[in-house]
């Protein structure tokens, strides 16, 4: 094989510049250079009226955010206790990530859009807020509710529009930001807020608990089958913020739904934060599925700026024979921090994992998940699949744990990586707990780079090496592509594609 | 600062010119940088700390264990160690009694042209430059129980094989505890391997009686030269009073290899580090391990093989059998550096928990910073496979002895990496008897070994 040829130092970047097509001529890797060197689509700022409150964080500061909110008085308890718990944490620093001190004191902890009064139609939204999303290509408009997708699209922490609400209504399911959630249904919200992700759980927990601004809540009722996928889509503005979003999926017995999430946010210098919590309630014989693509701005190729990503997810099967399952696509994000997890509690309930991490320049992740088997033959799959280049850090962190009482648990566990390039890292962290005789759990990873014998297999059928190596990548990512909705399922392989791109050498 | 590094702190305060009389300059030479890197540590593992969730070092240390400063003979029954040999073997034995090193006559009088075998005193006192090139030289002073050891070790053993020598016999070391009350024995074993030359190493821990706690408090620094082999084994057959933080260093050189395998059969509390640094290209690494829990042992094995250099392999294959209330631990690092190009690497874990009591926790890690790689591992937990366990009995087979001889079929691919036959066979014996349950076998033998 031509080594040369997989060497970005020997590519003209300036020809084939704009070209979308990820195709590579036979003069070289130029397409692909240009997309890899920061060719962010969703690096745009909006030109939105925002109000921003002072940086730093104080009681004062959780009390302006409730205040703001028009909360109720047990909803700012409930910030105070976390606020006040977190005072006495520490940021948790056993992560494989290089990660500077953050100065929580420099940011700003509210940002919002302005608006008068909250919207009735679209025609009542700020144009410009319409034009953002309609560039990150999110169907807000109504003739793209033909798409059956129902949206919530939270900018700079706050949900600015959810559509089709009276279509789900009508089925019983309740689907809206959290504000309008605590306003509406206090009881809903009192019975399950804090219930699987406490505000005591971890440093990133305890602050977003304190100063979360907005985020979705779902509930679907017994025995109702969600009749779309529903979707929010995050996306940060605001110099100078954090966004601290908190998502509540509540799937009541024999329910189903699918949640889709993405996230976006400006090409900027500095870091910003983004530390959310989702929290997730399946009851007996229900189902969640629950995916992400996840591409924050991931940093300029010299490692300037990106979004460090902070995140708590975590779901409780709660009932018999519930199912949960992640699925996340992460290529953005300088730093993600991120262990999707599953407590399977109810009898036979199921959790699955699936994610395609893929860094590259010096990005670095440290992602995974954790499966807690408490309940009886309760059963778990993880299937991750890393993909590191340039620079970047890529690891998978996992913990498998089944307690005395998980008679007949069973986990497997596969783990790949994929090095493409000869300064980067992939690295594999799982931590397996066992403690019942008749559970079985199985763990495998292996780490390798694309072989020469698969490259010169395909050079010989005709097929350039740019175009081999996302042949290959997409294959090897597939098992875990095949369990996003159709919907995001295109745009992952999609930005799975421009993301590898140039990345190869 | 932790309590238990207070202790010994204080003991080394106080007894710091006696601790140096008993021994020898190059080992008084690295006694402060002990200390002081004990004192700046502050604390011993304690469960919980990353790479130590099941294993408290803190707590193994922590009891006033006494330490024989003063070189006090202690009486042991060392004609029994010899019942401790393996048949159709013939070994170049010496034995350590405590941390005292004992040779045997035959050790004394047959010594092979090209080998050393005699006490890192003795050693340090004749070979000052040699055993100061080597000592303390691959052992990592920032771990705690690394300059604890280096701060209270008195004497130890040394091995040196002289380039182009390649030893028929094994050298065999017999460790024995004994003492009447708790007892800590810092213990220390530099081998060095020059250039082309073969060693195998057969070392076994043994306690006599069983009424005193001992902590042994173990540091082995191997260097394997160009093109040199070494092969280290270790069974552990102690009881329940003993706890054992075993850590072995080893630094590999150009086309060397190095091969361990450790037996933990019986025993109390075990925690055993391997930190292998592949140093020199094409140079091959084997770490197998065993470990036959039962009632309240503890055994947990870690190791870190860190390739360097091109072209290194690694094949690691740990199994673990668990009864009772026995726990287990592995944690397994495979570190490719920057620029190590074509190394392959493989790691292997599995494990059976017979009981509803047993645990087991496993830790598989990679840390790759190359591409041009081949690395796996592969970690199971569960039990018998129970179609095997039925097609026996459809045989006529009881299912005891069935589960038996399934467990001994389990242990056969670890026993399988040993090269020495004799070796083999005696272990498969000395596995086989104790899934029996069959402890002391000879009436007359204080080490509570199997026949």
């Amino acid at each position: 094989m031509n080594k040369e040829y997989l060497d970005n130092k020997n590519v003209d970047s300036k020809a084939n510049a704009g070209c979308p097509s990820p195709v590579a001529d036979s003069s070289g890797t130029s397409v692909i250079k240009e997309v890899a060197e920061g060719d962010y689509k969703y690096g745009f700022v909006s030109d939105i009226d925002t109000e921003i409150i002072p940086v730093g964080l104080n009681e004062d500061v959780v009390r302006l955010i409730s205040a703001k909110k028009g909360e109720p008085e047990w909803m700012l308890d409930f910030r105070l206790k976390a606020y006040r718990h977190w005072l006495g944490m520490v940021p948790p620093k056993w992560g494989h990530l290089r990660m500077p001190d953050i100065d929580f004191q420099a940011i700003s902890y509210y940002a919002a859009p302005v608006k008068k009064e909250g919207p009735k139609s679209l025609d009542e939204v700020d144009p410009e807020l319409l034009k953002t999303f309609d560039r990150l290509g999110i169907p807000l408009q109504e003739q793209k509710q033909l798409s059956g997708m129902a949206v919530d699209a939270v900018m700079d922490s706050v949900s600015v529009k959810t559509t089709h609400k009276e279509a789900l209504a009508e089925k019983g399911i309740i689907f809206c930001s959290i504000s309008e959630a605590i306003r509406d249904y206090p009881d809903l919200i009192k019975k399950y807020l804090g219930s699987v992700v406490s505000y005591k759980d971890n440093f990133y927990a305890a602050l977003n608990s304190a100063v979360f601004s907005d985020g979705s809540f779902v509930y679907i009722p017994k025995g109702v089958r969600c009749p779309m996928e529903l979707s929010t889509y995050f996306r940060i503005n605001a110099s100078g913020t954090g966004q601290f979003e908190r998502t509540l999926i509540v799937a009541d017995d024999d329910s189903y739904v699918s949640y889709l999430e993405g996230c976006t946010a400006p090409m900027r210098d500095e870091n910003q934060l983004h530390a959310a919590i989702v929290e997730i309630i399946v009851e007996d014989r229900a189902e969640v599925k629950y995916s992400t693509v996840q591409n924050w701005y991931a940093g300029d190729k010299d490692g300037r700026g990106g979004i460090y990503n902070l995140v708590t997810k975590r779901g409780l099967c709660r009932g018999d024979y519930s199912k949960l399952s992640w699925t996340q696509v992460e290529t953005g994000s300088a730093i993600t921090w991120k262990y999707p997890s599953c407590v399977l509690m109810g009898e036979g309930s199921v959790g699955e994992f699936y994610s395609v991490a893929l860094t590259r320049n010096h990005q670095q992740a440290d992602t995974g998940t954790k499966m807690i088997h408490l309940g009886r033959n309760t059963r778990s799959t993880i299937v991750s699949k890393g993909i590191s280049a340039g620079f970047s850090e890529n690891s998978y962190r996992g913990l498998v744990k089944v307690t005395p009482a998980a008679e007949g648990a069973r986990n497997y566990t596969q783990c790949d990586s994929l090095l493409l390039g000869s300064d980067c890292g992939a690295h594999t962290f799982p931590y397996i707990d066992v403690m019942n005789p008749t559970a079985i759990v199985e763990h495998e990873a292996t780490t390798s780079k694309i072989s020469e014998d698969q490259i010169f297999y395909c050079n010989q059928r005709g097929i350039p090496t740019e175009e081999a190596v996302g042949l290959i990548v997409n294959g090897y990512a597939k098992e875990v592509m095949n369990k996003l909705p159709m919907e995001f399922a295109v745009e992952a392989q999609k930005l799975l594609q421009i993301s590898l791109e140039g990345s190869v050498g | 600062m932790s309590n238990a590094v207070d202790q010994y702190l204080n003991l080394y305060g106080d007894y710091r010119e006696a601790i140096g009389s008993h021994s020898a300059g190059v080992l008084n030479a690295r006694r402060d940088d002990g200390a002081e890197a004990l004192a700046r540590a502050g604390r011993f593992h304690v469960r919980g700390d990353e790479g130590y969730e099941k294993t408290s070092v803190d707590e193994m240390f922590s009891p006033d264990f006494g330490v024989n400063v003063n070189r006090v003979n202690m009486p042991v029954d060392v004609g029994a160690s010899f019942r401790c040999g393996v048949p159709n073997l013939s070994t170049l034995l010496a034995v350590v009694v405590n941390d005292r090193f004992v040779p045997s006559s035959t050790l004394i009088k047959n010594l092979p042209a090209g080998l050393t075998v005699c006490s890192l005193a003795e050693a340090a006192r004749e070979m000052p430059r040699l055993v100061e090139k080597y000592y303390a030289k691959a052992a990592c002073m920032s771990d705690a129980s690394v300059a604890l050891n280096t701060m209270l070790v008195q004497d130890g053993v040394f091995i040196h094989v002289a380039r182009g020598t390649r030893l028929e016999k094994a050298v065999q070391l017999v460790d024995i505890f004994h003492s009447s009350t708790p007892l800590l024995a810092p213990r220390r074993v530099l081998v060095v391997a020059e250039e082309d030359s073969h060693i195998s190493i057969l070392k076994c821990d043994h306690t006599q009686g069983e009424d005193a706690a001992c902590l042994s408090s173990e540091v082995i620094e191997i260097f394997a030269g160009r093109g040199a082999r070494v092969e280290w084994y270790d069974i552990e057959e102690s009881n329940a009073s003993t706890s054992r933080r075993s850590q072995l260093f080893a630094r590999q050189e150009e086309g060397s290899e190095l091969h361990i395998c450790v037996a933990t059969l019986t025993n109390g509390v075990t925690r055993n580090d391997f930190h292998i640094d592949v140093a020199g290209g094409h140079a091959s690494t084997r770490l197998s391990a065993m470990a036959i829990g039962s009632d309240r042992q503890h055994i947990d094995n870690s190791s870190v093989i860190r390739h360097a250099a091109d072209y290194g392999s690694s094949d690691q294959l740990l199994k673990y059998v668990l009864d009772g209330n026995a726990t287990g631990a592995f944690e397994g690092v495979i570190e490719v550096c920057h620029g190590a190009r074509f190394v392959e690497a493989y790691q292997s874990n599995r494990n059976i928990l017979a009981s509803s009591g047993a645990r087991m926790h496993a830790k598989p890690q990679l840390l790759i910073y190359n591409d041009d790689v081949k690395c796996s591992h592969g970690a199971t937990t569960g039990q018998l496979d129970n179609n095997a366990l039925f097609y026996m009995r459809t045989r006529g087979i009881p299912e005891a002895e069935a589960r038996r001889m399934l467990m001994q079929a389990f242990m056969v691919d670890v026993i399988d990496t040993i090269s020495l036959e004799p070796l083999r066979d005696r272990l498969r014996h000395m596995v086989d008897r104790r899934f029996a349950g069959v402890k002391a076998g000879c009436a007359e033998c204080g080490s509570g070994c199997p026949d």
